[in-house]
Formats: C-alpha cells, structure tokens, sequence
C-alpha cells in the first residue's frame, strides 16, 4: 500500500512579511521556513496509518526548490515517513501546475492508495491543491477533515463546515484527505528519527520530466500592499461602567458601527 | 462576458455573500446564468431582482444534501451548455472542494478569498499570509476563470425589480463519496467568516467557562464570538472558533479583543477589520497597536458593563 504526504514549506507564523523592493513578492531574505501545521496532521495521520498497517509505504512529496524544501523532508521522514520525493523547482508554480506535477509524479511511482495534505497552505491559502490533485488522478477527496476512522477500504471522515456543522462522509480508497486542525497531535522528530532520516532515499524529479513550467501557471500575483498604518489606539479612560459607555458612544457616534 | 454565479441561500432568501457577487457580475454588464443546490433552491423569491437570465436548480437525488462531489458534476453540465467566461461563488467549504476541480476539468484558473473583485476589465486582490499583506492577482487572457471571494467585502448595491429568471433543472451524481450525517451547527449566529460583528476572547479570561461573559455581550448585537490560538490549544473552545493565520481570516465591521495580547498569527487573521477595540489588563499589549480604542482594565468587570450598555441600544 503506497501512501503520499503532500506538503509545502512555508514561512513560520511568527514572520513579518516584508515586500521585494519592487513589491512584486515578498522579501524572503531570513524567513525562517517550516513544514505548513496543516500538512503535520497530514503527516501524522500518515505515519498513525503505517503504524496500524506496517506494509505501507509511506513517501513525503514536496514541490521547491531543492536548496530550501529538502529540510521539510528530512523532517516528515524524522516523524516516520518511509522515503520522498522531491519535485525541484525554483520557478513559481500556480495552483494547477503544483497539482498537475504532484499527479504526475505519483502515477510515475504507480498510484496511490491513500494521500493526505493540509486543508491549505498558510502563505498563499488558497486552498486548491489537495482538490485539483484529486480531480487530476481521479478519485474523491474529502478536505478539512479532523475524524477519520478506518474499516478495511471504506474511510468515514468528519469535518466541520461554517457554522459548526459537522458532516461526515464515506468514502473508499483510493482517496485523498485534506486534514484540519484537531485530526491529531503530530508528534516531534525525535533524535533517533532525525538519525534515521539523514539515511532514508530523497527522489529527486525535475518539473521538466512531469510536463511542467511556470510558464503555463495561469495565476501570478503582484503589486503587493503590506495592512496600512492605523491611526493611534484612542484609550478610555474611567471605571469599567465609563469605559463601557464610553466605548459604546465612540462605536455608535465616531465610528458608526453600531 | 457571461458569468455563472453559484447561489447561496437562506430561508427562501439569497445570502448577502451572493448578492455581492450579483451585484459585481452586475457592474459588469455580464451576461448573468445563476445555480443552486439543494432543498428550495428552485423557489428563491428574489432572483427576479438582478438581472438573471436563467436559473439552474438541483434539489433532488445526489443534490439534495451537501455532496460537493454532485455539486461539481451539475455546475459541469451546465457549463457544458452555457458557455461562461467567469464562474463565480463565494468563499466557503463547500466551494473550495468544488472550484478546484472545475478548474482541473475544464482547463481553467483557480483562486480563492477575493477581498476586492471587478470583471470589466478584470481586476481582484486578496490577502496573502493570512493577512499579512494583500497582492492583485493576475490571471492569463482566454483562460476560464474559476473565483471565490470572500464574504463581507463587496458592496452590495440596490436590487433593481425585474422579471424572475426562467428555472430549469440540473442533476449531478456522486459516486466517490457519500454524506452519512450531518449534526449540530447554530442558524442563530453567523459563521466568524461572515459575520459583521466578532468578539474573540484570550488567556486573558482565564478559564473557559468565562467565555460566557462574551456570549452575553454577543446576544443583543448578534455578534459571533471568536479566539485566540492559545486558548484553542488549551481546549477551551473549539478550532471552527479560531481567528488567526492557522484559524480564520475575517474583517468584520468591528472586532473587540477581549483579554487577547496580539501575536503577530492573531493580527494576520483579524487586522483588516474596519474597528478593533482592545480590552486587556496590560497596557503594553502590542494589540492595542493595532487598534481603534482600547480599554486597559479587568475584562470580568467591563464585559458585564458592556453587554448592559449594548442591551440597551436595543
């Protein structure tokens, strides 16, 4: 049973985001680069999976450059991921041209069984790829997941839409997973692990042998705008029954918004 | 230009998300082709307000109850027989399941969370790091374009009177996947991601049970209420709760911060908002930065004065 974990590397939570002088992207001059959170659950539920049935073979793929995203391997094969491939491209790619060489190259490897991703990836957050790499091989997916239970083919997951609702769903594999928040706790490498990895195989495949270029992505982004400046906080002063009334007049009178 | 436009509808009555989609695709002058899914979606009583040409319905069989899998199936067959340029939907799951996929299967572009959108000439931007900047986004002449924009970010404009839509049918099938339950979820409020008003609540409640103090002051604005990563990772409240860069991204009206300090992944998520209003104990919380009034003081003395001040708005 072959099992793939897709993930991105993404700047940490903690970054400020500073533009290119030109403002046409980011400045990525000392971002400190980690495995999406989204994708760790992926991860975890791939291993938790091996774990329950130990023929499975379970492989990390990434889309980057080589230089940057070897890390995030080293690290999902740390957790326990049996190997990786590494899709090698400095080039921007758009949601459907990532799609379309992670599809390839899991067919090259023979298919899947199961794959899992991250509900999105928090830099760009658009939420396309785990979908379109689905739509692409030809078998359902259920995204922002955080329930999956296991009955031989048949997978029942939950998830919860707007509101609170929660939907569950069956699906049988071959399928692909989007996980959420609250479907695990992803475990830390550990030192052993770390060890380990330095020693599992790295697949390298150039985006040329999967038919892709960032000429073809239909969607780029520019003229990048950082939140403007607000004006200074206004503090209110008095006990909290003139705080209170206070804040509800400026809300009502200044701001207007209620 | 034609548009196709997936409605989004509640109680007979379409979402406000959609009419600020009705009213770009209006602006436009597009051409404009409509779809919905699911119980009443043939019997929405104010399509005759925008413009529509014709008014696709899927109420039965796969259709029925939620199936994004069935949902794509339909949106496809009518695409193979309008031919749109732009298909457009709001920000939601549901959404983000099925537009990916049409892209894919159409040959399309794809992209989600529009803040700002116009369609004649094309133009959009979104935020990019949940909010820590915002790009315009470009997409390839010629190629279909697939969109999703967030709730609460267009103007809606007034809807003219005209005549309702002819409505015809659509079916869509689902063979991969099958909707076994659905449970729980409140109608009363709205979901953080639309809502107008947010109130989030920190660490700085202390326990979860405090989190009713912020009920209380959300009951008479009808306003949804939100937290902090922390207290997520503590277990107080739920995910679906959380606002920040690995939560929700949303831009009320106005969002109050109670007992939140400010970490720059809950800024990300919450710092479009149009007004914040900080309440904490401690005045160098680096929220107050980012807001439009803060208040430092004790949040179990000013929730309680605040829910009878908004009380008596009413």
């Amino acid at each position: 049973m072959r099992i793939f974990v897709c993930i991105k590397q993404v700047p940490d939570t903690e970054t400020r985001i500073k533009l290119s002088a030109d403002a046409g992207k980011i400045d990525e001059a000392g971002i400190k680069w980690v495995i999406n959170p989204y994708d760790e659950f992926a991860i975890e539920e791939a291993i938790k999976f091996k774990e329950a049935n130990p023929s499975a073979q379970v492989t990390a793929i990434t889309v980057g450059p080589k230089a940057r995203v070897n890390n995030a391997l080293l690290t999902a094969m740390a957790m326990g991921a049996d190997d990786s491939i590494l899709i090698d491209s400095t080039e921007s790619l758009d949601g459907v041209q990532t799609a379309k060489a992670l599809a390839a190259a899991i067919q090259k490897e023979g298919g899947a069984h199961l794959i899992y991703a991250g509900k999105l990836s928090i830099d760009g957050s658009t939420s396309a790829v785990g979908p379109m790499l689905a739509e692409l091989l030809k078998i359902p997916h259920v995204s922002v997941a955080t329930e999956i239970t296991y009955s031989g083919s048949a997978l029942t997951i939950k998830r919860e839409v707007e509101g609170g609702t929660m939907e569950t769903y069956k699906v049988n594999t071959p399928a692909l997973i989007a996980a959420n928040k609250g479907l695990n706790k992803p475990r830390f490498a550990s030192l052993p692990g770390i060890m380990k990895a330095k020693k599992k195989p790295i697949k390298e495949i150039p985006t040329s042998d999967l038919g892709v270029t960032g000429a073809n992505s239909a969607v780029s982004f520019s003229q990048f705008e950082l939140p403007k400046e607000r004006a200074a906080c206004k503090m209110i002063a008095g006990d909290a029954k003139a705080q209170a009334k206070e804040l509800v007049r400026l809300l009502r009178e200044e701001a207007k918004v209620l | 230009m034609k548009v196709l436009i997936c409605l989004d509808f509640q109680d007979g009555h379409l979402k406000n998300s959609t009419q600020e989609l009705l009213t770009v695709a209006g602006a436009s002058g597009a051409e404009i082709i409509t779809v919905a899914f699911g119980n009443g979606a043939d019997k929405i009583s104010d399509l005759g307000d925008w413009g529509i040409q014709k008014h696709y319905a899927g109420t039965s069989g796969a259709l029925a109850k939620p199936s994004p899998e069935a949902y794509t199936d339909a949106i496809h067959k009518v695409l193979a027989s309008e031919n749109c340029d732009v298909v457009l939907g709001s920000s939601t799951t549901v959404n983000k399941d099925v537009f990916p996929r049409l892209a894919i299967r159409m040959d399309g572009a794809f992209i989600s969370d529009l803040t700002e959108l116009k369609l004649a000439p094309f133009a959009a931007r979104r935020p990019m790091y949940a909010g820590k900047c915002t790009a315009a986004v470009n997409i390839k002449d010629g190629v279909k374009k697939f969109l999703l924009v967030r709730p609460n970010q267009l103007t809606i404009s007034n809807p003219k009177k005209g005549r309702a839509p002819e409505v015809a049918t659509v079916d869509g099938a689902a063979t991969g996947t099958e909707l076994t339950d659905v449970a729980g979820g409140s109608t009363k409020t709205l979901d953080l991601t639309e809502a107008n008003i947010i109130i989030s609540g920190g660490r700085g409640l202390k326990e979860a049970d405090k989190f009713k103090l912020l009920y209380d002051m959300a009951e008479p604005l009808g306003a949804t209420v939100g937290a902090s990563r922390a207290v997520v990772d503590l277990g107080w409240v739920p995910h679906s709760m959380q606002v920040g860069q690995t939560g929700k991204t949303v831009a009320p009206s106005l969002y109050i911060a109670c007992g939140i300090s400010g970490a720059i992944q809950h800024i990300a998520g919450m710092s479009s908002s149009k007004v914040i209003v900080a309440i904490n104990t401690d005045e160098k919380a680096p929220i107050f930065q980012k807001s439009t009034y803060g208040i430092v003081g004790d949040i179990f003395e000013i929730a309680p004065a605040l829910t009878e001040e908004f009380k008596a708005l009413k």
